[in-house]
């Protein structure tokens, strides 16, 4: 715990008992340590390969390819009257940045034990960065997602401008479950190994490659209970809303998605604070 | 009013050890075992508990310099974690005024793939300084650390030294009003080790802390007023700096008249030769760590050959606690003794020898061992392998009650005439 008085920091060192305090303010004073850890994850991503950047616009327009073989032309998958490679790459974006930003944040904090057994600083600023440093590669295969748009020849309606609160539903997502499994993880390393099995699984029961409307109306909000659902459809619902048969405005689903995501998230904070201070320890 | 920087009491931290096949790493153990015992609550083994801090408490003023010494595992490391919040004491209070910069690893959180520029803001932000500050104080930083020229280099390209250099650059420029450094100086050329002691002692200069953990006497004697003795997690000492390495160099070796070798402490080219015990024995015959001035001290050294050797020579050393030798001395130094023993056979040994009485002053002493032949093999050697203490009642110039200097006193025949 830290005090200020008169102009001089007093920290008092004290056993760890009992629920910690959130103190989220330490948060704010290593703000510049999130930038910097942010920046260093983006600066190195892609250092020593021959592609660099240039990844990131592959990585999604491949999967496109391939999903709009598999699943659109030989599945037929129904794409509510959008061509399949839009309908695919729409969604594709958000999850992939979901699926990184997840993985990243719950396996660098044990990346970085150097780290965490030598220095102090709120370990919370490590999954944060990693749920920040996805940020660019998004931005960049926006870029790509206009281009297309531009070729289906869709014209983006006024409901973009939700477009941000469904990223930050995603964020939020993958920094509340990241907050857990970094944790977690720094206790069990199982976690490394379940992560990318946890991701590929959250995959097939996000509608990402196919769209919420192949399931019963019924039992649609079951969905919802899947933060990544109320994602991936408030993406489309924003940028093809009004090129799609059926589609409905962001409704229940969307609600039990935010609820979701806030409890996993208020919950992560709780844990992770709490487990923090043994980091050094275990780690 | 004392101006308290650190105040630290019944500080304790508990290390659970002896863990990887006892401590539950994986989820599946966790799961076994809640499964299990459902209801037991996880029993505190005392053997696999390792207290690393004992009910430490001291005080540290502001700007004084405090060296903390102590042998490997003694908690030193331990305790600058805990001051330096990197981990949580278990029991116990402290209360510290003022920003703490630790130095525990130079380089902590160098990236390689970044260049000698990146390096130094993504560094300063780990130790927790602000950008501005970093920003202004790049170029000194630059110039104290000798890379101008590769600065924006990736540091994976660097040498060591450049590496190092720089490390200690910016972790040397972070102005914390307690600087906590951990054995910055095992590493690196003399000339470097020199810049950083005059480094931290700027930084004393300046009226701010530092506490220096280190293994190299001599800096700690140079750089601090005042040091602390770690010994099992606990302070045995707090003496002005010359006082308690004194301590310390005299106190980390055995404790009882006798010195015996395991079989892992003695190298594997010590063969044939294996020692087995040195011991020290007052006039009674008894096995004693403090012998009197006044009264012969016999030293015994107990050993094996497995195979004869042929010009063996076995013999001590005897030196101060400052490691300052005082005499060297071989069982067949007499050349009649060196005949009789030219090859000496294989069987079991006691090699003897008397310190005679009235010969060394007060003090603690430590005694080394050696067997070699003359230079062809050193077959084993522990130049620390024991100390003792010799009490002075009795001796020469006892009516006087000052410490006498040197590491002898002799009883020397005195003639006064009155001319």
């Amino acid at each position: 715990m830290t005090v200020n008085q008169n102009n001089t920091t007093i920290t008092y060192l004290r056993p760890a008992k009992g629920l910690a305090a959130l103190n989220l303010r330490d948060l704010w004073d290593y703000r510049e340590l999130i930038y910097f850890l942010t920046w260093r994850d983006i600066k190195v991503r892609y250092k020593q390969t021959i592609l660099g950047f240039a990844w990131v616009i592959l990585q999604p327009l491949i999967h496109t390819l391939v999903f709009t073989f598999l699943f659109g032309n030989l599945l037929n998958v129904d794409s509510n009257g959008v061509p399949y490679p839009i309908f695919a790459f729409v969604a594709i974006l958000p999850w992939n940045y979901f699926a990184s930003s997840l993985s990243r944040s719950s396996t660098t904090l044990v990346g970085s034990a150097n780290l965490i057994s030598k220095v102090f600083f709120p370990r919370m600023v490590i999954p944060m960065s990693g749920v920040i440093s996805g940020l660019v590669d998004f931005a960049v295969s926006l870029v790509v997602l206009v281009v297309m748009m531009f070729i289906y020849n869709i014209t983006p309606t006024l409901n973009t401008l939700y477009l941000p609160l469904f990223l930050l539903l995603a964020m939020l997502t993958a920094l509340g479950f990241g907050l857990w499994l970094s944790a977690l993880n720094v206790r069990f390393r199982d976690i490394n190994h379940l992560v990318p099995f946890l991701v590929e699984i959250w995959k097939y029961i996000t509608p990402v490659i196919y769209g919420s409307t192949l399931i019963p109306e019924k039992y649609r909000f079951l969905m919802g209970f899947n933060p990544m659902t109320g994602v991936v459809e408030g993406f489309r619902w924003a940028l093809l809303g009004n090129n799609m048969t059926d589609v409905s405005a962001p409704g229940p689903i969307f609600a039990i998605s935010v609820v979701i995501t806030l409890v996993v998230l208020i919950s992560g904070v709780i844990f992770f604070r709490n487990t923090e201070r043994t980091f050094a320890d275990i780690i | 009013m004392t101006d308290t920087v650190i105040h630290v009491k019944n500080l304790s931290k508990r290390y659970l050890i002896g863990a990887s096949q006892d401590r539950q790493d994986t989820l599946r153990d966790v799961l076994v075992q809640a499964v299990k015992t459902p209801f037991q609550k996880k029993k505190q083994n005392d053997n696999r508990v390792l207290w690393a801090l004992r009910d430490i408490s001291f005080d540290v003023e502001r700007g004084s310099v405090i060296g903390i010494v102590g042998r490997n595992g003694a908690g030193k490391s331990t305790l600058l974690k805990v001051l330096s919040r990197v981990t949580d004491p278990t029991s116990g209070f402290g209360e510290i005024r003022g920003r703490v910069g630790s130095l525990l690893e130079v380089g902590t959180g160098f990236h390689p793939e970044l260049t000698g520029r990146e390096n130094i803001f993504l560094n300063g932000a780990i130790l927790g300084m602000k950008r501005a500050e970093i920003a202004t104080k790049f170029d000194e930083i630059v110039e104290f650390s000798e890379v101008s020229k590769f600065i924006d280099t990736p540091v994976k390209r660097y040498s060591s030294g450049m590496y190092l250099r720089l490390a200690f650059a910016v972790a040397a420029h972070l102005e914390p009003e307690i600087l906590v450094v951990d054995e910055v100086l095992a590493v690196g050329d003399a000339e470097f080790q020199r810049k950083c002691l005059g480094k931290m002692s700027d930084v004393a200069d300046q009226g701010r802390t530092v506490l220096f953990v280190s293994h190299n006497m001599s800096a700690i004697l140079r750089l601090t007023q005042e040091t602390l003795v770690l010994e099992k997690g606990k302070v045995v000492k707090r003496a002005p700096t010359a006082e308690a390495v004194d301590y310390y160099l005299s106190s980390g070796f055995a404790e009882s008249g006798e010195r015996r070798w395991d079989q892992d402490e003695i190298p594997v080219n010590a063969a044939p030769f294996r020692p087995i015990a040195l011991r020290i024995k007052n006039e009674t015959n008894q096995i004693v760590n403090t012998v009197r001035s006044v009264e012969e001290t016999t030293i015994e050294f107990e050993y094996v050959l497995d195979q004869p050797i042929t010009g063996l020579r076995v013999g001590l050393y005897l030196m101060s606690t400052r490691g300052e030798f005082i005499f060297t001395s071989f069982d067949t130094d007499d050349p009649k003794d060196y005949e009789k023993h030219t090859v000496r056979e294989a069987g079991h040994y006691f090699s003897r020898c008397t310190i005679p009485a009235d010969f060394l002053n007060e003090g603690r002493f430590v005694l080394g061992v050696n067997a070699s032949t003359y230079r062809i093999k050193r077959y084993f050697q522990d130049e620390r392998a024991i100390t003792f203490t010799v009490d002075p009642s009795g001796a020469p110039g006892m009516q006087w009650p000052e410490p006498r200097l040197g590491p002898i006193r002799p009883r020397l025949k005195w003639d006064i005439k009155l001319d």
